[in-house]
């Protein structure tokens, strides 16, 4: 993932993933991921390649892109912590542990510290409600949370 | 001979360390030079053991939990690679009570088996359902399907073989077996369960489901937040592939079958079959109006099946010991087992297969063994975060689906979540509200609307602005909300809202600030 390039590369690199992935049924989704993996979020720069391509119009290719809560219009921090917010979670204080993670970071949910350090991000459920509360730090999982394990977290994003 | 010690891979035994834990006994193992090899099984379902792992003996697998790699060192000296004795020993895995109480159909082999052991997976009945199938007409199969009484596990509770029959009947060049594992709801992880620890169960269920309605090509769409299900299920569907049980000629027979697995992009209204039709489609996640249902005019206007991840799951075991074995277990009009999902603040927490019929009670004070923080239980949510919550007073209800209708609540995927006396049902109910309009897909105005005034006037009741007059207010949205909305997002998240206020009216009533303050 390349946090620098230049719109050009960003048209390029695109075409790329759009050729090679629109004889898929039903390909937007997965080449939307796929740019995303390439990029960190979906840059704007991207939509009008696709939709010319998958013969969309552009406001269709928008409205794709801002109705799914994973994809970014910009880059996140360098790591990204996802808390889980749902009821499982929130039984076993996840709400107590959530608002200890915002003090500490000094961030909102969908906030990125002025550091460009870490994005803090709610998540609905990660499937680990016999291990609450759950937190996914950069895709690796942590379960039955207390306060010195979400500190350990926090330092780890810091580090 | 060399030992076997298992692992698990499961994403809950992850989060608690596994991967810590079979690092440490990998390394250990190699420096004591002991004949040993870590298997990286699936989870039991023991998840407040979890880590758990456990050394194959001639007497059985000896489990051992919660492990913590710093425990690995004394567990080698105590004799683990012979089922020695320690502090973590459990006994023998299968006289645990929380599984030999269990039936365990549709996850027979989680736990036990190498998920992506094809081998492993023949070894242990895996493929006899699909050899059967294939020397059946369609219709045959269809039939075992419907006389097994098998309901729709994601919640709707709508007979399997009628659906199947359905799409069987459509006549259509191309269609789709769809599988939901978009397991958005919060307290259920069975379908992830089985996806990391037995995914073969779910390609030959989908397989199966392929001959029988003459569909070739099947999409499993499972939810971004699953990143290790994705990652097992993509492997899975590779080997099965190259062994020749999917692919042009499915077990040699003439039958094409493949499947693609596809990913969500964090929309929980794309586990509503619709809405995740259009995602798959590559449009926003949006419900469609029905009719025509899926059946007739699904994916790409296609008949299509699309059913749950352990709907799916639990067509093999039908097809190979026949429908009426499936049928015997059960009571009422719901039959065969549901794998129940106890978590939340519970002690026993995890999975625990069952029959239709055992009562809330039961499951949460037997099975569960009440609270983990020891306080006194106050209510359980059933069916996910549009389902009911109940209270102690009903908790003689019978875990079945009619049943659960009765008492105004659902039985959803059969996630529980246990909440102690310290919940804030007004909270809760709020809660329900602010997620529904998080997550609504706008397309129809009680869900996109009433869920954002919903959580105005829970806000209000909570200021004490008045109470009387919003509380009403709030039942009469509800109302709108159930009969309006276009599908179970909108519709069902009064459940929790008008359960919170039906069992738990005193905390509908707070305590004015001006009051409190005197």
């Amino acid at each position: 993932m390349n946090l620098h390039v230049s719109s050009r590369d960003i048209g390029e690199r695109t075409l790329d993933i759009v050729s090679g992935m629109k004889s898929l049924e039903g390909p937007l989704l997965p080449i939307l991921h796929e740019i995303q993996a390439e990029f960190g979020y979906v840059p704007q720069e991207a939509l009008p390649i696709i939709a010319r391509e998958l013969n969309l119009s552009r406001a269709e290719v928008h409205g794709v892109v801002t109705f799914y809560h994973d994809y970014r219009d910009h880059p996140a921090g360098r790591h990204v912590l996802k808390l889980c917010r749902a009821e499982a979670c929130q039984s076993m204080g996840g709400d107590q542990l959530a608002e200890r993670v915002k003090t500490l970071l000094g961030i909102d949910f969908h906030q990125t510290t002025l550091d460009g350090a870490v994005t803090l991000e709610p998540v609905y459920c990660l499937g680990l409600c016999s291990a609450a509360p759950a937190a996914m730090l950069d895709g690796e999982v942590h379960g039955r949370l207390d306060a010195d394990a979400v500190d350990g977290l926090v330092a780890e994003v810091r580090a | 001979m060399t030992i076997r010690i298992f692992v698990p891979r499961d994403a809950a035994a992850l989060a608690l360390g596994a991967e810590r834990v079979a690092k440490a006994l990998a390394s250990e193992i190699e420096a004591r030079g002991i004949d040993a090899t870590i298997v990286r099984n699936g989870s039991r379902g023991l998840h407040w053991l979890e880590p758990m792992i456990e050394v194959e003996t001639s007497e059985g697998r000896i489990a051992y939990g919660p492990v913590k790699a710093s425990d690995v060192a004394s567990l080698l000296d105590a004799g683990l690679a012979t089922g020695g004795n320690h502090a973590l020993c459990l006994g023998k895995t299968e006289q645990l009570p929380f599984l030999k109480s269990q039936t365990r159909l549709t996850f027979a082999r989680c736990g036990i088996v190498d998920p992506l052991s094809l081998s492993d997976y023949r070894a242990h009945d895996g493929l006899k359902g699909l050899e059967r199938a294939v020397t059946l007409t369609p219709a045959d199969i269809v039939a075992h399907v419907t006389e097994s009484g098998l309901r729709g596990r994601g919640g709707a509770g709508f007979p399997t073989g009628i659906k199947w029959k359905t799409v069987l009947d459509t006549p259509g060049g191309r269609k789709y077996i769809v599988c939901n594992a978009d397991e958005g709801d919060s307290g259920t992880f069975a379908d992830r369960m089985i996806m990391e620890g037995d995914p073969f169960v779910l390609i030959e269920g989908m397989a199966i489901a392929g001959i029988a309605t003459g569909a070739t090509k099947g999409f499993v769409y499972i939810r971004s937040e699953y990143p290790h299900a994705i990652a097992t299920m993509t492997q899975a569907v590779e080997i099965a592939h190259k062994a020749g049980v999917l692919g042009t000629s499915v077990l040699g027979s003439a039958h094409a079958f493949d499947i693609e697995i596809r990913t969500g992009a964090g929309a929980y209204v794309c586990g509503e079959e619709t809405a995740l039709l259009n995602s798959l489609e590559g449009k926003r996640g949006i419900v469609r109006a029905k009719p025509p249902l899926p059946a007739h005019k699904g994916l790409f206007d296609c008949p299509t099946v699309i059913n749950n991840v352990i709907s799916l799951a639990s067509v093999p075991i039908i097809m190979d010991k026949g429908p009426v074995y499936f049928k015997d277990f059960g009571m009422g009009r719901s039959r065969g087992t549901i794998p129940i999902q106890i978590a939340g603040n519970v002690k026993h927490r995890g999975l625990y297969e069952a029959a239709f019929g055992l009562t809330l009670g039961q499951i949460v004070d037997d099975i569960g063994g009440g609270t983990a923080s020891g306080r006194p239980v106050k209510a359980v949510q059933v069916g996910g975060p549009l389902g009911a919550y109940f209270p102690r007073a009903l908790f003689d209800t019978p875990f079945d689906y009619e049943a659960f209708a009765a008492k105004d609540g659902l039985i959803g995927h059969a996630g529980i979540v246990v909440f102690d006396d310290t919940a804030d049902m007004l909270k809760q109910a709020r809660f329900a509200m602010e997620f529904c309009a998080v997550e609504s897909c706008g397309k129809c105005t009680p869900c996109r609307i009433g869920s954002t005034r919903g959580v105005e006037v829970a806000d209000k009741i909570a200021q004490g602005i008045e109470p009387e007059k919003n509380r009403e207010l709030l039942a009469d949205l509800c109302n709108t909300m159930k009969f309006g909305s276009l599908c179970a997002l909108g519709g069902f998240t009064p459940y929790p809202v008008t359960s919170a206020m039906t069992h738990f009216p005193d905390d509908f009533r707070p305590v004015p600030l001006v009051e409190a303050a005197e």
